[in-house]
């Protein structure tokens, strides 16, 4: 069982999360003009990388707040909790992590 | 409004009323004892910290609306203010037809939201000095007084539904479950407390 730190709560377990896929991924300003494929990219088409990818998660178990968090996807390390809306921190800017 | 959903008190009937006598069996005269405070009146509060809403109710309740995780604001006898989230609290207190109307004008026409969610949770209520081993054994929360003082209350879970726990003494513990897992977490509770009924060898 994994601890995530929530921004409100604090450390729990990882079964009180819900996982809200990749995080920063803007509404289009004009979803009408957009063509199909385009949309289709908006909807449907997510980063899968491997390494440190910025997520969205939700406290649901708590506080059910959403927030963000940087994880590393090879060793599931979380790196960083941040607000959602918050712009990403950088990476090298983080002291050590939450696990 | 709140008024049209008032039942006559002496038709009502609390969640875990038809397992009153299950309960008492299951207390161990010294060391545990399981029980339900029925009719108590519960708040949901909504407003952002730092807004005029805020203020207004924090004002309105006595006792403040807590800041943090686990905070409770005010004492359970009178009035208490349980932290949910941010920009959420839970106002419990003795019965009090009054209190929802009460805050809802006092929010007024602030962004936020004041709702009577009296029914929507029972309250059973554990006390005695095995309290926190029958907890343990099934919820994630670290209950060790150093991380979880008097007066401390938390969303968390037990027996694998969500509760609010609150320690509200020394050794005692409020247990709120969503009413409809009353009889769920009254038959846990008591299976996890027989085993107590024996001195341990």
């Amino acid at each position: 069982m994994m601890l995530i730190d929530c921004p409100h709560c604090g450390p729990r377990n990882e079964n009180e999360f819900g996982y809200g896929g990749e995080a920063h991924v803007a509404y289009p300003e004009n979803p009408a003009e957009l063509t199909d494929k385009e949309w289709s990219r908006y909807l449907f088409y997510r980063g899968n990388k491997k390494g440190i990818f910025a997520e969205r998660w939700v406290h649901s178990g708590g506080c059910r707040k959403w927030f963000n968090a940087l994880r590393d996807t090879v060793s599931y390390e979380f790196l960083a909790v941040y607000g959602a809306g918050e712009a990403q921190p950088e990476i090298e800017k983080i002291q050590g992590g939450t696990r | 409004m709140a008024n049209d959903t008032l039942i006559k008190n002496e038709t009502r009937v609390s969640p875990a009323a038809h397992l009153y006598q299950e309960m008492a069996d299951a207390s161990v005269p010294g060391a545990l004892s399981l029980s339900e405070v029925a009719f108590s009146t519960k708040v949901s509060v909504r407003c952002a910290p730092g807004s005029a809403g805020f203020d207004a109710v924090a004002t309105a309740t006595g006792v403040g609306l807590p800041h943090k995780v686990g905070e409770v604001r005010g004492e359970v006898d009178t009035v208490a203010v349980l932290w949910l989230g941010p920009d959420e609290f839970l106002v419990a207190a003795p019965e009090d037809a009054q209190l929802a109307a009460k805050l809802d004008q006092t929010l007024g026409e602030n962004p936020g939201q004041v709702v009577d969610l009296s029914a929507n949770r029972s309250v059973l209520e554990l006390t005695g000095a095995k309290a926190p081993l029958v907890l343990r054994k099934s919820c994630p929360a670290d209950l060790h007084p150093r991380a979880f003082a008097v007066n401390h209350a938390i969303t968390t879970s037990l027996a694998n539904i969500p509760v609010l726990l609150w320690r509200t003494g020394e050794e005692s513990w409020r247990i709120m479950p969503r009413a409809s897992f009353t009889e769920h977490t009254v038959r846990w509770l008591i299976d996890a407390m027989i085993e107590f009924r024996t001195e341990s060898i």
